[in-house]
């Protein structure tokens, strides 16, 4: 090839560095997950004891008790009947069509993975408030986090822990903890700097005025992005399924790899219906919780 | 009240500067030599928000804060409990420099000196009125039972009985703002700092909560420093009130001061729209008694009636002041008894003003009557005289009264 012709074709990266180069970084993640893959299961090793324990309390408990202690959970979180009932009615159909084990076991995970990213995100988002350096260096993350095919990241993931439920749990976290980071962060930065003030006035410590003014205004929108981390948790079932973890995602995969289109329809349908009990549930509790700051007359 | 310049003041603000900005040191040379505001934001990007001001302020008075929008004011307030930093100078409050607290010696300060009031009421939404209430006592540690009773204590004194599980978003802004200054009473901080407390109400709220301000402040005796950029407000509250202007003390001085005698054009401007008749009382305006008769026989007043230049007089015994003299009459009475005693001459009865009355309630009076009338106080004696033309002077906005050596007026500017 002529120097010229760089022109007409992209200049681009010779084929034997570019070769050198991906050889290089995939052996040395090789050698990464070699050396500290052990060590990383043992660190993960209290996580997936639980989500064990838990999936196991689930599928092993009478349904009926599994059924009378969600339901009671979403009533006492909406106080609503017609939810309540719904949440019956979906269960046993749930149960009929012979999807109740699958059921439980995304259940699980999917609550565990709330749990997680709730523990892990809100505290993150708070740091982001709290500082526009942190934010300016969080936000790019959270953006590749988002947009990031999920199946690039379960490659590293898997290489480090293999398959199974941990790491099913982490590539979940991944794809569904953003919202509630970004959420936490901006309904801080939202709360009203005079209310702020006067408890800064009235001499409240940085602890006092988080607890007693920043979480509590800013609990709205980060029970918003509560909301939508167990969506997007939900969304990601099917693909976890990909690397081991059991639940209404491999039934989903099989039909995909089969043309099972009813098994697909019935599964997808479970996992829309758990969708919509945990969104309702959830938005009613944020909504009651929250009444006084949305009936005033003066605004 | 006038100010103690004996005592120490309470609070003392020295050399106090304030630039906004990325390098807010780089431009304080350029600050004290003097530039205006609006060469520095053009030439470095920083604004100016105080620049030297010094004040000193006294226990237990009302000290307004007064200036239009961007003049520094809430910038000056959050100074004095640090909400604001300094780019230089020193707060001295009782004698310690709130500069050189730490961050748990400035929580505990904030916690037990001061207290404050703001604009948009600054209420927690999430709390019930008791427990906004309550707040600075709850950041302190007090227990749950002496909070509610002295929430309770407050908000009945405030005229709010009854409310203590209302939200505040369940309120009208005047009870909101009721909230606001129950709060603030209710940590027993000896320093109140209102932040353009009253602004954000409708106009007969305002002034309704101007009085109960003034009220309870009779009972209290806090020290109150209050914001405000409406010279009404100000000289009806205010015992001293300081004017900013683009981040500089223009003026300082009581009401009357401020208002008979602006230090300037932007005093002056201030000053034009001030509903005159309510804030002046009788005593601002009056002229000394020039005319008095004090002679024991009518003889002896008329005499000393020919040596004034006017046809009338005042006629004054030890017992104080005892109507109007008439030359007429007076020579009428010498010529059938020299001799007699004025006790006997009939002096022409005459309305009395008081000198403490706002010029609004005795204008009809001063204009019904020929004479100017004498100004009286509680213990009989002759103050001063207030004639139509005087009093017409005044309310026609002439903004100078004339101050040559004939009025009484304290004339003392700054």
């Amino acid at each position: 090839m002529a120097d010229s012709s760089w022109l007409n074709t992209f200049p681009k990266m010779d084929r034997v560095d570019l070769l050198e180069i991906r050889k290089y970084l995939d052996g040395a993640f090789r050698d990464f997950s070699r050396e500290y893959g052990d060590d990383l299961e043992v660190f993960f090793s209290p996580l997936l004891d639980f989500l064990i324990w838990f999936e196991k309390l689930l599928v092993q408990s009478p349904w009926w008790a599994v059924l009378l202690s969600i339901t009671a959970l979403v009533y006492v979180a909406s106080r609503s009947w017609k939810l309540s009932l719904s949440v019956v009615v979906s269960f046993m159909l749930i149960g009929y069509f012979g999807m109740w084990e699958d059921t439980m076991r995304t259940l699980s995970i999917i609550t565990v993975c709330t749990m997680l990213a709730i523990i892990l995100g809100v505290p993150i988002g708070i740091l982001m408030s709290r500082s526009d350096r942190t934010q300016s260096v969080v936000t790019p993350v959270l953006d590749v986090m988002q947009t990031m095919p999920a199946f690039v990241y379960l490659i590293p993931v898997v290489m480090l822990l293999g398959i199974g439920k941990v790491p099913g749990v982490i590539a979940v976290v991944i794809y569904a903890i953003p919202p509630v980071i970004r959420l936490t962060n901006l309904g801080i930065r939202l709360v009203d700097k005079e209310v702020l003030e006067a408890a800064t006035a009235y001499g409240a410590n940085k602890m006092q005025r988080l607890l007693g003014v920043q979480l509590p205004l800013a609990s709205p929108t980060i029970m918003a992005g509560i909301n939508q981390t167990i969506m997007m948790a939900l969304g990601m079932v099917v693909i976890a399924s990909m690397i081991g973890v059991k639940g209404l995602g491999q039934p989903v995969l099989k039909s995909i790899t089969n043309q099972y289109f009813t098994l697909g329809l019935f599964n997808g349908l479970a996992i829309v219906a758990l969708a919509i009990i945990f969104d309702r549930a959830s938005q009613a509790y944020a909504k009651r919780s929250q009444k006084h700051l949305q009936d005033g007359h003066n605004g | 009240m006038a100010s103690e310049t004996n005592k120490k003041p309470l609070i003392q603000i020295k050399d106090l500067y304030k630039v906004f900005g990325k390098k807010s040191e780089s431009v304080m040379p350029l600050v004290r030599e003097g530039l205006s505001k609006d060469d520095i934001l053009a030439k470095t990007g920083h604004t100016v928000g105080l620049k030297a001001i010094n004040l000193d302020i006294n226990k237990g008075e009302i000290f307004v804060i007064m200036g239009l929008s961007g003049s520094g004011k809430s910038t000056l307030i959050r100074h004095f409990n640090r909400l604001i930093d300094p780019s230089e100078g020193q707060i001295l409050v009782e004698g310690i420099d709130v500069m050189k607290l730490n961050t748990k010696e400035l929580e505990i300060f904030r916690r037990k000196k001061m207290a404050m009031v703001f604009q948009r009421f600054g209420l927690m939404p999430h709390r019930n009125v008791q427990d906004n209430v309550a707040y600075g006592l709850s950041v302190q540690g007090v227990d749950k039972a002496t909070r509610a009773e002295k929430a309770k204590q407050w908000l009945e004194t405030v005229g709010l009985a009854g409310y203590e599980k209302q939200y505040p978003s369940q309120l009208s802004g005047g009870q909101q703002q009721r909230v606001g200054l129950a709060r603030a009473l209710c940590t027993d901080a000896e320093i109140l700092l209102m932040d353009e407390a009253f602004s954000a109400l409708d106009p007969l709220i305002r002034s309704e909560m101007q009085d109960q301000l003034v009220e309870l402040q009779k009972e209290l005796n806090k020290t109150i420093i209050f914001i405000t950029h409406d010279l009404d407000e100000a000289l009806r509250i205010g015992d001293r009130i300081a004017i900013l202007k683009d981040g500089e003390l223009i003026q300082l001085g009581e009401p009357v001061d401020i208002l008979l005698n602006p230090a300037d054009d932007y005093v002056e401007a201030f000053v034009k729209d001030v509903n005159r008749p309510r804030a002046l009382t009788v005593s601002t305006v009056m002229k000394p008694p020039a005319y008095r008769l004090t002679a024991e026989t009518i003889g002896g007043a008329l005499e000393e009636m020919r040596r004034i230049p006017a046809n009338y007089a005042y006629y004054m015994t030890d017992d104080g002041f005892q109507g109007v003299v008439c030359e007429k009459a007076l020579e009428n009475a010498a010529q059938s008894d020299e001799e007699g005693l004025m006790e006997e001459f009939k002096v022409e009865d005459m309305s009395s003003l008081s000198p403490d009355a706002p010029l609004e309630s005795i204008i009809p009076e001063t204009m019904k009557s020929k004479f100017p009338l004498p100004v009286v106080d509680d213990d009989g004696d002759l103050q001063g005289v207030l004639s139509r033309e005087d009093l017409a002077e005044v309310l026609s906005g002439f903004n100078r009264v004339e101050t040559d050596g004939e009025t009484q007026i304290e004339n003392n500017d700054k």
